[in-house]
Parts: C-alpha cells; sequence; structure tokens
C-alpha cells in the first residue's frame, strides 16, 4: 500500500532540466521582489523586522538542542500523577486552531485507521477491531502551552501494545500522525512506548465525543496539549524527522512535561 | 575560613600588585550577561503569560513583549535560560568563593536597616563610598539573588512537571508554581525598576560596574575575606 505520509503523483526529475533557465530568473525576479517588499515593510511600519533570520536560525538551533536535552531529562519509567475519577472535568476543554464550531465529524462507519512506513503489518484498521484490544484507564493532568490545564480521564490501548501488535520497528526515531483536521503530528519512540501513552478511545468512561477527536485520538501524559493529535487517520513509524503542525509554525517539537 | 579571624603573625607580604577594584572583571562581564539576559527572560516571559493570564484583564501590550508571539516568546525563553542558569552559577560560585558575598553583603544589621530607611525617607541618600554597601542596598541584592534561584527553581517545575513531579506539588501543584514563577518575576522587576533609578541618580555607580570602580584598601576586611591575600596561621 502506498504511505498516505507520501504525495500520490510526484512530478518526473526531467521537468527541472527542461525549465531550468525560467526557474533561474524566477528565483532571481522572487529575491528582488523580496527584498524589495522587506525593505518597503520596514519604511511602513517605521520600525525593524521583529524576527531578523539570524536571530530566528539562532533560536531554532536553540530549540533543537532543547529537544536534545528533553529527550535525555526524559525517563521512560516516570508516571506523571493520576488522579481520582471524581476530578475529571466533564467535558473536556475544546482547544484547536480553529473554532469547536468548525470542527467536522469523523464517521466511523467509513473511518480507516492506516499504517505506513517501519511497521510489518500494514492493514488497515476499523473502530471495532481497535474496540477488541485491550483497553487502558488513567485520570491525568492535560497541560498546555499557554499556561492552562485541567485534570481529564482517558481510555484506550495502550500505544507500545498497538506498535507491538502491528510489529512495528520500536528501535525506529519517530511515530508520525496524520488526522481528519489536517493536522500533523510526531513523537519520539521513547514516549510512544511511555506506559501513559494511549490511543484513546473514551473520556470520562464514554465515547470519545466528536468535538475531542472521535473516534481515536492520542493521549500522553509526558507531552504538551499540542503534542495530542485528534481524529487520527494515519500512523508512520520512520526514521526521518517528520514535523508537525505548530513546529513548522516555530513551536518546540519535544515539548515533554 | 575561620582562621582568618585571628590575628595574622606576620604583617602580610607586599603583594605586587595594587588592590582590587571594587567590581573585578569576572563580576562585571557576569552582571552585563545577566542584564541582558534578565531582559529577555522578562519580556519573553511576558509574550508567554498573554496566551493565558493568571490575573484577568491583565495584558502587556506588544511594545514590551520579546517575541512577536508566543512561539518565539517561548523560544527566547528557552534559548535565555541557558545564559542565566550558567551565568547564575557562576557567579554564585565566584561569589562564595571569592568571599564577595560575606565581604559585600553581610552582616546585615537590623538598627542598621531601620536607620538607612529613616535617613532614605529623609532624603539623606549617602553615597561618598561606592565600595561599602548600606543595610537595605544589602537586604536588596541578597533578594534579588534569590529570587533569580527561585526562578530558576520554579521554572524548572514548570518546564517538566511530570520528570519533576515532586518538585511540583512541593511548590502546591502546576498552576500555583506557574503563579509563583510570575511573582518572582514581579520581585525582580520590582528590584530592577530601584536599581536602574538609583544607577543613573549616582551615575559613578554605573561607570564603576564599567570600568571595575575605585581600587579597595589593602588592609580593608575584603584582604581577608580573600582566600588568595588572606592569611592562614
Amino acid at each position: 500500500m502506498k504511505s498516505p505520509f507520501r504525495p500520490d503523483v510526484v512530478p518526473d526529475k526531467s521537468v527541472l532540466d527542461d525549465h531550468r533557465p525560467l526557474i533561474r530568473s524566477l528565483e532571481r525576479r522572487g529575491l528582488i521582489r523580496g527584498g524589495l517588499s522587506l525593505g518597503s515593510l520596514v519604511m511602513l511600519t517605521g520600525c525593524d523586522v521583529k524576527r531578523p533570520e539570524a536571530v530566528e536560525a539562532a533560536l531554532l538551533a536553540f530549540s533543537r538542542l532543547n529537544d536534545g536535552v528533553q529527550a535525555l531529562l526524559f525517563d521512560p519509567n516516570k508516571l506523571a500523577p493520576t488522579y481520582p475519577a471524581s476530578m475529571i472535568l466533564r467535558p473536556p476543554k475544546f482547544n484547536a486552531y480553529y473554532d469547536v464550531m468548525d470542527v467536522k465529524p469523523v464517521n466511523a462507519e467509513t473511518w480507516r485507521l492506516e499504517l505506513s512506513g517501519l511497521i510489518a503489518d500494514k492493514r488497515a484498521w476499523t473502530l471495532s477491531q481497535l474496540q477488541a484490544l485491550p483497553q487502558t484507564s488513567m485520570v491525568i493532568k492535560h497541560i498546555c502551552v499557554e499556561g492552562w490545564s485541567y485534570i481529564g480521564g482517558w481510555t484506550g490501548i495502550q500505544f507500545r501494545t498497538f506498535l507491538e501488535h502491528v510489529g512495528a520497528d520500536l528501535r525506529a526515531k519517530y511515530v508520525a500522525f496524520k488526522t481528519a483536521d489536517d493536522y500533523p503530528s510526531s513523537i519520539d519512540m521513547a514516549t510512544a512506548l511511555h506506559p501513559q501513552t494511549l490511543l484513546a478511545l473514551q473520556y470520562g468512561g464514554e465515547t470519545l465525543a466528536d468535538p475531542f477527536g472521535f473516534p481515536v485520538r492520542l493521549r500522553m501524559s509526558t507531552k504538551l496539549g499540542y503534542k495530542n493529535p485528534k481524529w487520527v487517520t494515519a500512523i508512520e513509524v520512520t526514521n526521518t524527522y517528520p514535523g508537525g503542525f505548530w513546529e513548522e509554525k516555530g513551536f518546540p517539537w519535544f515539548a515533554g512535561l | 575560613m575561620d582562621q582568618v579571624k585571628d590575628k595574622p603573625i606576620a604583617a602580610p607580604p607586599p603583594i605586587a600588585t595594587p588592590g582590587r577594584r571594587l567590581h573585578p572583571l569576572p563580576i562585571r562581564v557576569m552582571h552585563w550577561i545577566n542584564a541582558a539576559t534578565m531582559l529577555v527572560m522578562i519580556t519573553s516571559g511576558w509574550g508567554i503569560y498573554d496566551d493565558d493570564v493568571i490575573i484577568r484583564g491583565f495584558h502587556f501590550s506588544s511594545f514590551w513583549r520579546l517575541g512577536d508571539w508566543a512561539a518565539w516568546s517561548l523560544n527566547w525563553h528557552f534559548a535565555g535560560m541557558w545564559f542565566l542558569v550558567i551565568n547564575g552559577l557562576a557567579y554564585l560560585i565566584y561569589g562564595f568563593v571569592t568571599g564577595r558575598f560575606r565581604e559585600k553583603l553581610l552582616p546585615i544589621r537590623f538598627k542598621d536597616l531601620v536607620n538607612t530607611i529613616v535617613e532614605t525617607l529623609h532624603f539623606k541618600i549617602a553615597h561618598d563610598d561606592l565600595t561599602v554597601y548600606n543595610a537595605v542596598q544589602k537586604l536588596l541584592y541578597i533578594i534579588v539573588i534569590f529570587a533569580g534561584i527561585a526562578q530558576v527553581v520554579t521554572g524548572l517545575a514548570i518546564w517538566k512537571p511530570v520528570q519533576f513531579s515532586g518538585l511540583v506539588s512541593l511548590l502546591g501543584g502546576f498552576q500555583t508554581a506557574r503563579v509563583l514563577h510570575f511573582l518572582g518575576m514581579a520581585i525582580i522587576v520590582g528590584f530592577l525598576i530601584v536599581h536602574v533609578a538609583l544607577a543613573l541618580l549616582v551615575p559613578r555607580t554605573l561607570w564603576a560596574m564599567l570600568s571595575g570602580g575605585p581600587r579597595l584598601a589593602r588592609n580593608s576586611q575584603s584582604n581577608q575575606a580573600h582566600p588568595a591575600q588572606g592569611h592562614t596561621i
């Protein structure tokens, strides 16, 4: 099966050679235009550009260094504090890059969980197949990068169990996710194998509601909220850095708690 | 260091180098690295704060925030933390090893504290001798050093609340740690306002932090507190 993580149609490389002069002139034009608009921007606002390229590059270098430090600090056996079920917030707090009114519910009948990459058995999963796997529950704190937090109760399949079940290469570096709301995400393998990392199907003992990721979302006690994709449709195990929605916009990738 | 209290048996042999300056070069370098780092940490922290405010209705306007939105405020904060921690550790080690903390910041007597406050209220601020800190100055420096350490501790708790879950519960939970981190910032900003205002009122102090300031008398107590020059029996 073709990986859902790769484009369906890849253009032939010879196209590049045929149009090389044109591409070069376009690049030149773009550079001039870019330079001019950058200059005019400075004149318009009367202040300097807020994020010069060199500063951004330096900050991203620190962010990558911090990813490494966080991976070292991560203790695969350290469990996050858990709470009594009575403390579960109902309903949980909705948060996405769009409004709750814009949530597009997923049809469980046609929904499939596709697998790709370094996985032995890449057959797609249906919801009832997932429900048949052993289920675990945890009541943990959800901490958002913005600063707010709440206590939530999640039930689902331990992600380690799932990865072992499908014969994933557990020595691979990354696990990447695709979702129905176009929110790509990825995590390190050590966190994927943590006992409090679940493919959650339920919240507070009931089937996940549409705004919170029905039918399946990832839920980890050891990462910030934005690392937990909802409405998961595909999983890839890979050694190539996959990035993610907020990571492309500058947020740190590891985001461990 | 206890033996330095005793009277040296012989007079100190003459030291080839002239007396130490009020602010030796390492102090000046660390001071200005810390000044820049603190500004980065405070203003980027305000950018992070604005995403989910602690005091309802209280925001920092974009003029005061470092980073054009939360992601870059975070990146500034998480880059700046290395400078704060490494420079701060070097400062603490230097302060203890050279005896500077004991020499400059101790002792603080309650009577002196009251006297300084009363004098200040009467606008009698004596700054003839830059090398001796008054009791209020000493107290403020000690408070801000502890506030800086507290910021690192509460910051660590907020950054890694699962890996350091014991620390988080010691601080009273994640949200309390966040508020403490905010209060630590407020204390440091409060210090900064007084500190900068006084430095501008008495520009000699500002110049001293750049050039090193007056040389210390050879026979001052600082001689004894300085292990390089102190004499053991």
